[in-house]
């Protein structure tokens, strides 16, 4: 039987890796893609709680379409800046980019 | 005269004025020089004027607080405009008049930003007008933070040798002051639990001891840093060293009075038991700016350091005078505030006109010129006599007041201050021989005297130092009849 | 009564007001600035006669007014004036010399650029002195005191780009500084024991006796201490010879006749403060007897012709302190009375000298006698009265001293008095012989000085011989009788005093004609034989010497020292705080790393942080999410 719990442990050890890529991953792509792992992440979370806790509403599928939208937005701008520095700087590992330094 | 002057909220004019002419020059457009200094000295000598007419009308038999304007402005927090003047501030606003008519008179020959720089020192003014009107703590803090700020642009920009360290140490200085003045206001507020910034109503409260104890040293260190408080004093021999003429006359004029005033007026009138706690211990440091002031004014080579320097040892005497607690020496001290201001104005119009001429402030570089500008050298005699204790001048009557009175509290400690009175006449003797007396040198050829103006702005300095040294009669019924309250606060168990 | 307050009241005015119009409006009408000048103070010098005949109706009587000047609750400081016979007797005398001077400066001062100004200065001089004399508060005395000061200080640097005359000024200022420094503290001190300024009060007071005999004393001395500097007493002498350098009219005037002597008056004019303790009246005769016989001896060797009267000043106000010491008001104030003319005289005879030589140095004068006739013989007249050779004034006033030493009846300081007189005697003549006798030095052309110049001389020559004659006891207008105060031991006329007196004067007046008139002795040789002592003598016992290595290690260093301080530690602490904030700073931005991960990693350490934080403090929020 699927408890919350079981759902809460694949949330949190997917949500980790995403921290561990966003965290490690050089290039700045990759970090991008780390990023949508968290969201999704928060968005089994969000999917889980609102079927366990309140099955009769549906706030909570909502808002993971909500986030859904915000993160391809996101990705997208994301995604322009990162286009943006690689032409401007032929830059695309992230530890590269330290203009904004002291 | 008064019933006229009751009717007609002169306060506010009085301090509005220098705010209209930074109004005004707004639309002066930047290369007419000339349009802008005539409009900041018209509308500061209405100012001047007024406060002049407020001296004389201030009623002394009746004492108090006179022309008080108030009205309701934030009352769910007590923040209200309450202005009105006692015998200390007519005094004081009366000195602020007279230094920035001088102040703007001695910057006639500001051609750099004129207009930048003038609407700067009237919203300086307006400050320093406004805290020695203002009897609202709130109100009174925000006129103090106006009158502290514009100083960093003005010495920064317009100053001359290290002014951006200087610039920087005196406005960090001054804000440190300003945070524990504040940190002091918001206890007050907090420890009545009345609701109100109003000085009156705190004034009354019964504030318990152990308040006192903790709060008065954080008002009157805070105040202190202003009045050049030994240790708190290395800003002002750099900063007045670094700011031009007119700055320099109303920072060590007036503004080190705002913080003279504002430990006695504020620290000491509110919280009289602290006071009593904490005043002989503060009494060892005026001490030390005394006889350490004009000690390190002998040994100094630039003449605007020297004359920074015997300002701390001057403020020294103010506070020296505000430690003793009794209404002698706070009469002499409130005095003190009033002829020093005047007097270092004096010294440093006086330098800033030497400067223009020979291009060099170190006294050792100047000898003789007592040939080639016999006024300005007899204004600076004079002047320096004023600082030495001459009598008939007004230093003197202000030194024997505050030695009488603190004497009664600290024998010792007023000795040895008395001691100081022998340094300073032998290092202002020793300036004064160096720079005009002694052998004329041919490089000072092309010199001139003091032309019509500079002579105006001595003139009207000097005026007040003798007419007041001579016959300080009235001016000290004034002021005795605010410090009074202030004694009998302080007499009380 | 009014009037003849009005008329003290004037006659202190007077001179101030010829002041004020000579700076603002005279100073390019030479003449003018003068005549006004000389107007105000010869009105003053009528006006004191009549305040002189008004008080000889009744010596005892006194007037006194106040007018408010500052008034602090309890404490009352007026502005007044008292008129009695001590008043009276100085008023005279100050207006008299300050009048001849200003007659003799008119043409000493002829051509200088600040003729003027000098007019100008010596008026506010004379508004201070008077100032001084009518004072009867402690404050108004004090104040004037400072003025006088003022005067001598503008005076002596009157010649502003001679350095010297720069320095000397600064140096007279400072050094008096130091004796008022003593006198403002008396001043406290005893006006808060009191509780006034009022001599008169603080008189009746010290009469009371509330005081100890302790605190009086202190008090005492340190009143004292302003005469001492004033008055050039010992160790505070040292400014006075260097203040000959000021304009000759300016040291006969200041330096020898008037403001000096105002310590000795003040002393007189506290007299019944100062007799109430015993103790520091031995001090002041036992100070006043040293410097006496110590500035004589420095006199002995000077060649400055200004100078050896200079250090005769000291001498002869040493003798005026001695005086008031033993008890002997009236000698005191006696001496400084026949004192003003003659010394008045030998300075004012000296510019003459001066002016026509054209240098100080007695050993370029010489024969003088016979160019200069009317100067020489006022010189020889007021040296005879100075030496106190019978019937001149200064014979009277100095035996009125020795005989009230005698009857103090300390015989040191009698005997000390003696020898100082022969001393006295001796440097007078020599400077009397060195500079009239013999032959000429240069065939310069030297005239006798105009009409302007040695009437004064005459007149002042006239008084040093006639002014003495009030001191003939028991005559109608005698100086006892009028100076008369209670409680004084009288003494009297003693034949065999005034006889040793003499006799000691004459020998000391015959070994300067052997000496230098004659040349019997040999100088040169005497010099060679006396050394070390000679060269102590010369160089004023190395007292300059030793206070400028006072100055140079002591107060240079601490000032240095001080400047030190406040650069490195107090400065210093101000900067260190500074530094560590900058330090701190840039330590802390090189975690600015500008990379994008690092910041993520801080957030979620943050976050990680902030859990833990919440776990540990309050565990209970986490049984929301457990249940």
């Amino acid at each position: 039987m699927l408890t919350l719990m079981h759902f809460i442990i694949l949330s949190v050890i997917l949500f980790f890796i995403g921290i561990f890529g966003v965290l490690t991953r050089r290039n700045a792509i990759g970090i991008l893609m780390s990023l949508e792992l968290i969201f999704n992440a928060i968005n089994i979370n969000m999917v889980a709680f609102s079927k366990f806790l309140t099955p009769q509403e549906i706030y909570g599928v909502i808002f993971t379409v909500f986030i859904i939208t915000v993160a391809a937005a996101e990705s997208v701008l994301g995604l322009a800046i990162i286009l943006a520095i690689y032409r401007s700087g032929q830059k695309i590992f992230a530890d590269e980019m330290n203009l904004m330094k002291w | 005269m008064a019933e006229i002057l009751s009717k007609f909220p002169v306060l506010t004019v009085i301090y509005m004025m220098p705010l209209l002419a930074v109004i005004t020059l707004l639309f002066i457009p930047d290369k007419n020089h000339k349009a802008i200094k005539i409009t900041s000295l018209s509308f500061s000598s209405v100012s001047f004027l007024l406060s002049i007419i407020l001296f004389l009308s201030y009623d002394f038999q009746k004492g108090g607080l006179q022309f008080v304007e108030r009205y309701r402005w934030v009352p769910s927090i007590g923040i209200n405009y309450f202005m009105g003047v006692n015998g200390i501030n007519v005094t004081l606003v009366l000195l602020t008049g007279i230094i920035i008519v001088a102040g703007v008179l001695a910057s006639w020959g500001v051609d750099y930003r004129p207009k930048e720089f003038f609407m700067l020192l009237l919203t300086l003014v307006t400050g320093v007008f406004g805290v020695f009107m203002a009897y609202n703590l709130f109100l009174f803090f925000l006129f103090y933070e106006i009158a502290v700020l514009p100083m960093y642009l003005l010495i920064g920009i317009w100053g001359t040798g290290n002014k951006e360290y200087s610039a920087m140490k005196l406005t960090l200085y001054l804000l440190v002051g300003s945070a524990f003045i504040l940190a002091g206001i918001l206890g007050l507020y907090f420890a009545t639990g009345l609701n109100t910034f109003d000085f009156d109503v705190l004034e009354k409260f019964e504030y318990s001891k152990q308040f006192q104890i903790i709060f008065f040293p954080i008002l009157f260190l805070g105040f202190g840093v202003l009045a050049a408080l030994w240790p708190f004093h290395t800003w002002s021999p750099d900063g007045h060293a670094s700011a031009p003429t007119a700055v320099s006359m109303l920072h060590a004029g007036v503004l080190m009075k705002l913080g003279a005033y504002g430990c006695l007026n504020i620290a000491v009138y509110l919280l009289p038991g602290g006071a009593k706690f904490w005043l002989p211990f503060v009494a060892l440091l005026t001490v030390v700016n005394i006889v350490y002031g004009s000690l390190g004014a002998f040994a100094q080579k630039d003449l605007k350091y020297i004359v920074a320097y015997s300002s701390v040892s001057h403020m020294g005497i103010v506070l020296l005078g505000i430690t003793a607690q009794n209404s002698t020496a706070l009469s002499g001290s409130v005095f003190q505030m009033f002829s020093h201001g005047v007097m270092t104005g004096l010294f440093f119009g006086l330098v800033g006109m030497v400067y223009g001429r020979t291009h060099t402030r170190m006294i050792n570089e100047m000898s003789g010129l007592a040939k080639k500008m016999p006024a300005l050298a007899a204004f600076f005699i004079m002047t320096g006599l004023c600082s030495l204790g001459l009598p008939g001048l007004s230093g003197f009557v202000a030194e024997i007041l505050t030695f009488i009175g603190s004497f009664k509290t600290f024998p010792v400690i007023t000795i040895i201050c008395v001691t100081g009175i022998v340094f300073t006449a032998y290092y202002v003797l020793r300036a004064l021989q160096i720079i005009f007396y002694g052998k004329y040198d041919e490089k000072f050829d092309h010199l001139t005297d003091a032309n019509k103006i500079e002579f105006i702005t001595l003139f009207i300095l000097m005026f007040f130092i003798v007419i007041f040294g001579m016959y300080p009669f009235y001016i000290m019924k004034v002021i005795n009849s605010a410090v009074l309250p202030i004694a009998q606060k302080l007499l009380m168990p | 009564m009014e009037k003849i307050l009005l008329s003290g009241f004037l006659l202190v005015v007077l001179p101030f007001l010829a002041f004020l119009i000579i700076v603002t409006f005279t100073k390019r009408f030479k003449m003018l600035s003068a005549l006004i000048s000389i107007t105000a103070i010869f009105i003053s010098f009528i006006l004191s006669i009549i305040i002189l005949v008004w008080q000889l109706k009744d010596p005892s009587s006194f007037l006194k007014y106040d007018i408010p000047w500052l008034y602090i609750g309890n404490l009352k400081m007026n502005i007044g004036i008292i008129i009695n016979s001590l008043t009276a007797i100085m008023l005279l005398v100050v207006t008299t010399v300050s009048l001849l001077v200003q007659i003799y400066s008119i043409s000493y001062m002829k051509g200088d650029e600040g003729f003027s100004k000098f007019f100008g200065f010596i008026s506010l001089f004379s508004f201070s002195m008077l100032g001084i004399v009518i004072s009867n508060n402690l404050l108004q005395l004090y104040i004037f005191w400072e003025l006088v000061g003022l005067c001598s200080y503008l005076l002596i640097g009157f010649w502003y780009f001679k350095p010297e005359a720069a320095d000397a000024g600064k140096k007279a200022f400072v050094v008096t500084r130091f004796g008022d420094f003593g006198f403002l503290i008396g001043i406290l001190i005893i006006s808060y024991l009191s509780g006034t300024f009022d001599i008169l009060e603080i008189e009746n007071f010290v009469k009371n006796g509330t005081l100890s005999d302790k605190m009086l004393l202190i008090v005492v001395i340190l009143l004292f201490c302003g005469a001492i500097g004033k008055s050039g007493q010992f160790p505070l002498h040292v400014w006075l010879p260097d203040a000959m350098e000021g304009p000759t009219p300016v040291s006969a005037l200041i330096h020898a006749a008037t403001m000096v002597a105002a310590g000795v008056f003040m002393v007189a004019r506290l007299f019944p403060i100062f007799s109430a303790s015993p103790d520091a009246m031995l001090f002041i005769a036992y100070l006043g007897a040293f410097t006496a016989l110590f500035s004589a001896t420095i006199a002995l060797t000077q060649d400055d012709i200004k100078r050896v009267l200079a250090y005769s000043t000291l001498s002869q106000l040493g003798y005026m302190m001695l005086a008031l010491g033993s008890g002997g008001y009236v000698a005191g104030m006696f001496h400084l009375y026949t004192h003003a003319f003659f010394k008045a005289l030998l300075f004012l005879c000296a510019g003459s000298v001066i002016h026509a030589i054209h240098s100080n140095n007695i050993w370029q004068m010489g024969g003088l006698h016979k160019k200069m006739p009317v100067t020489s013989i006022t010189f020889f007249i007021a040296a005879l009265a100075i030496s106190g050779i019978y019937p001149l004034s200064g014979f009277f006033s100095k035996d009125e001293i020795f005989l009230s030493i005698l009857y103090s009846g300390n015989k040191l300081l009698y005997y000390s008095a003696m020898f100082t007189a022969f001393l006295t005697a001796f440097y007078m003549f020599r400077l009397y012989f060195v500079t009239f006798s013999g032959k000429p030095k240069e065939e310069k052309n030297v005239h006798e000085s105009p009409l302007v110049m040695t009437v004064p001389l005459i007149i002042l020559a006239l008084l040093s011989i006639f002014s003495g004659f009030i001191g003939i006891p028991d005559i109608k207008f005698s100086i006892h009788k009028f100076l008369f105060i209670e409680h004084l031991k009288e003494a009297h006329f003693d034949f065999k005093v005034a006889l040793t007196s003499n006799i000691i004067a004459l020998s000391g007046i015959l070994l300067a004609y052997l000496i230098y008139g004659l040349k019997i002795i040999n100088a040169d040789n005497l010099k060679q034989k006396s050394g070390i002592i000679y060269n102590i003598l010369k160089n004023k016992y190395y007292i300059d010497e030793f206070y400028m290595f006072l100055i140079k290690n002591i107060y240079y260093t601490s000032t240095e020292a001080i400047k030190w301080f406040d650069r490195h530690i107090v400065d210093g602490a101000v900067n260190l705080v500074a530094f560590l904030c900058r330090w701190t700073g840039g330590k802390l931005k090189l975690t600015i790393t500008g990379r994008v991960q690092n910041y993520a990693m801080y957030i979620v350490l943050g976050v990680i942080l902030i859990i833990l934080a919440i776990y540990v403090y309050q565990p209970d929020v986490m049984n929301i999410v457990r249940r």
